[in-house]
Formats: structure tokens, C-alpha cells, sequence
């Protein structure tokens, strides 16, 4: 465990930090994921995906939840992902983060904006349109296609 | 894009976790018999994890590491048997430990069960009755296996205490649970060797065990073939790094009733 600590956790703080903005909440967050892991580790599985990225994807989920009070949607055994970087050393996720700030960067920015409160406000599709004028459907497209943006940078 | 079109945007909202309700309840009922659309969402949801991945900032406070490995060491976690196709129990031995080969025996059950709920529509509130029943095994096997349980053997009143050792085998999981009590301290650099007497065949070794203060000792599920059907099982005193055949004598042996 201690050794999984030391390679991801850095990861996961990151996350949970980025999404809640308070060092203590996100270190609660941290904290529950690991043991999560800890408890229900055939949760994860190796065949369909990197760890990094599922935990980074557990993080994020739990972390919206915490934000939003709500009690967790997803169960974590149900997150599987297709291949994604694994991120465990850091010179490999410093390439990765930046290619993906490049990606958002080159986005509309009607279009990061959605995707960003949707994905790091965990605000729904109508509350978005609520936000920001737009009509619902546009507000969806904007999210699938920014996601399948990032996807195809990866694929290149 | 393979993935059904009218489905396209709300699966990229459930791989965010942002699809609530009604929508989200179709969407599954839909992804349990689409496989199309279950594949575009785990890659959806890859997406989402290179956004997450684009998180970057301090590492955690030091102390968040041995806060976590202070829980964890609080935390009992039963070692999970590696689930095979069939899985027809046999019970060697009957008694109160027999739970700890129940849980086990769950265990690859669970897992089994969350193995398929991928492509069946009505497991995943299976899978939470097993998860459910899970907790009730795990809560009926603390006393069993945590070395913190105080164990009491019950023996005629006349008799001094004997060493005890009762064996829990499902042969084909290859899953064995060894517990013993009263066990005779050992000599520096030994150690108990539990072997496993097949039907034929050479002894096979079953694990390597150092009874605690009071004489407790436990195995659980040491790596053996599945499917090896037992005729004995035996304890030697080897050095401490194990042998291959057992060193005579047996101080302890048991056949299968």
C-alpha cells in the first residue's frame, strides 16, 4: 500500500485538490480513495485500464460528490476505462498534462468552459445552460465533443 | 463511432457522473444489453481520465501518508481466492471455523458475480445482495482469523491442553485454511511446515507457519493446485526458509474424515 501511496498519490491530492480547492477536504478525499482500494482492490481492473487513470477517475468522481454533497452515484466497480496513460512517473505525467492543457487551450472557449464547469464543477448539463444562456442540446454536444477532441490528440 | 447516436451525448454526461434520474436510468437499461455502447463509454470515460490527469499541484502533506497507512493497518482485509469455473464445494470438516471457508468460498463468488454484471441486466442488484452478504461472512469471520480474537480450545477437564490443528480445504479452489492453537514454541530459525498428502504422489507444501506467543497459528490459502484431491494433511519442523519434502518426523498429522 505504501508503495502505491508513494506512486499515485500525488495524482489523486492533485485532483481532489483542483476540484475541491481546500487542502483538508482534499485530503479526506485522498485519504477514502486509498482505503477503498485498500478494502475492495479487485475493484480495479488491470485488464481494462491503467491504474493511474482509474484512480484518477475514482478521485474525480468522489471528489464532485464531496463537493456537492451528494452521496456517491457511481460504485467504483463500475468504472472501467479504456487504455489511458499510466502516469506513474512524474516526467510521464508532466508530457501528459501539458498535451491536455494544449488540447483545452485550442478549444472554443464556449467549448472548455462547458467542459471544465462539467467536469471540474461537476454542474450538470442544465445547469451550464442555466449559466451560461445556451440551449441544452449545444451544452451536450460541447461536452461529448470536447472529450472526443482530447481523445483523438492521444490517439495521434 | 459505433456507439448508438441517440445515445452519444448522454453517455459522454455519464462518464462525467452528471447524468441524473430518469435519463440515467434509461441509459443503463440501455448499456446492459449494448455492448457498443458499454465500449464507447469506458472510452469516454479514458477521456475523462486524461482531464483528470491534467490536475497537477503540490504533493500531500506528509502526514496524509501515515495517516493512511495507520488505517490501513486498522483495516482487517480477508485474502480474496482466485475464482475457477466450476465450484462444487467439499467440505472435508465440519465445526465453527467452517465459516472461513465460507468466505472464502463468497469471496470468488463476488467476484464471479461482478464479473458478469457486466453483461447482465439484473446482476448489479445481485451484486450488492452478494456484497451485503459478504459483509454479514466478513463480520462472522473476524473472530476466526484476526490474530487480536481471543481463542479458548475447550478440552476434557482432565486433560492438559494438546496441540490442535484443524485444516479447511475446498479442492476445487485449491483454497485451504489452516488454524492451530497450543502449539510447542519452536527452536531459533524453524518453523512449522504444513503439507497437504495427496491421494498419490509426493507430499505437497502447504504453507509455512510460526505459532504467535500463545500458541495460535494460522495458513491461509497458500499457493497449491487446484483440484488436488487430499488424503492427509501433515506438520514438520523445517528451517525457517521452508523445504521441499518433508524432514522427518510428523509431529502432527490428520486424514480427511
Amino acid at each position: 500500500m505504501a508503495e502505491l501511496y508513494d506512486r499515485y498519490s500525488s495524482v489523486v491530492y492533485a485532483v481532489a485538490l483542483r476540484v475541491l480547492g481546500d487542502t483538508g477536504a482534499a485530503e479526506d478525499v485522498l485519504q477514502e480513495v486509498f482505503l477503498q482500494l485498500w478494502r475492495n482492490p479487485s475493484a480495479f481492473d488491470a485488464a481494462r485500464g491503467s491504474l493511474g487513470s482509474w484512480l484518477a477517475v475514482i478521485t474525480r468522481n468522489r471528489a464532485i460528490d464531496s463537493l456537492r454533497k451528494r452521496r456517491p452515484e457511481t460504485d467504483i466497480e463500475d468504472v472501467v476505462l479504456s487504455i489511458a496513460p499510466d502516469l506513474a512517473g512524474d516526467a510521464e505525467r508532466a508530457r501528459v498534462a501539458e498535451k491536455v492543457r494544449g488540447v483545452m487551450g485550442s478549444m472554443a472557449s464556449a467549448q472548455r468552459s462547458a467542459l471544465e464547469m462539467a467536469y471540474w464543477e461537476g454542474m450538470s448539463h442544465s445547469e451550464i445552460a442555466n449559466k451560461t444562456g445556451e440551449p441544452l442540446g449545444t451544452v451536450k454536444t460541447r461536452i461529448r465533443s470536447g472529450l472526443i477532441a482530447l481523445r483523438k490528440a492521444f490517439q495521434t | 463511432m459505433s456507439a448508438h447516436e441517440q445515445y452519444a451525448e448522454d453517455l459522454a454526461l455519464y462518464a462525467l457522473d452528471a447524468l441524473q434520474g430518469e435519463d440515467r436510468a434509461r441509459l443503463d437499461q440501455h448499456l446492459a444489453g449494448c455492448a457498443a455502447c458499454r465500449l464507447e463509454l469506458e472510452q469516454l470515460r479514458g477521456d475523462t481520465a486524461l482531464l483528470a490527469l491534467s490536475a497537477t499541484g503540490p504533493r500531500p502533506p506528509q502526514r496524509a501518508r501515515q495517516k493512511l497507512l495507520d488505517a490501513v493497518a486498522r483495516e482487517p482485509r480477508l485474502p480474496v481466492a482466485v475464482p475457477t469455473a466450476k465450484r462444487r464445494g467439499w467440505w472435508g470438516w465440519l465445526g465453527w471455523a467452517a465459516t472461513a471457508a465460507v468466505v472464502i468460498f463468497a469471496l470468488s463468488l463476488w467476484r464471479e458475480n461482478s464479473a458478469l454484471k457486466q453483461t447482465l441486466a439484473s446482476a448489479s442488484s445481485q451484486a450488492e445482495e452478494s456484497a451485503r452478504e459478504l459483509q454479514e461472512l466478513r463480520k462472522i469471520a473476524a473472530p476466526i482469523l484476526q490474530p487480536e480474537a481471543q481463542r479458548v480450545t475447550l478440552v476434557a477437564a482432565k486433560d492438559p491442553p494438546q496441540p490442535q490443528g484443524k485444516a479447511f480445504y475446498m479442492r476445487n479452489h485449491g483454497s485451504l485454511v489452516f488454524l492451530a492453537n497450543n502449539m510447542p514454541a519452536l527452536p531459533p530459525q524453524k518453523a512449522y511446515e504444513l503439507w497437504l498428502i495427496p491421494m498419490s504422489g509426493a507430499p505437497m507444501p502447504a504453507g509455512m507457519f510460526k505459532p504467535d506467543a500463545h500458541g495460535n497459528a494460522s495458513v491461509v490459502n497458500p499457493p497449491l493446485p487446484a483440484g488436488t484431491e487430499a488424503k492427509a494433511f501433515a506438520i514438520t519442523v523445517e528451517n525457517e526458509a521452508g523445504a521441499a519434502t518433508p524432514t522427518m518426523p510428523i509431529v502432527m498429522v490428520g486424514a480427511g474424515e
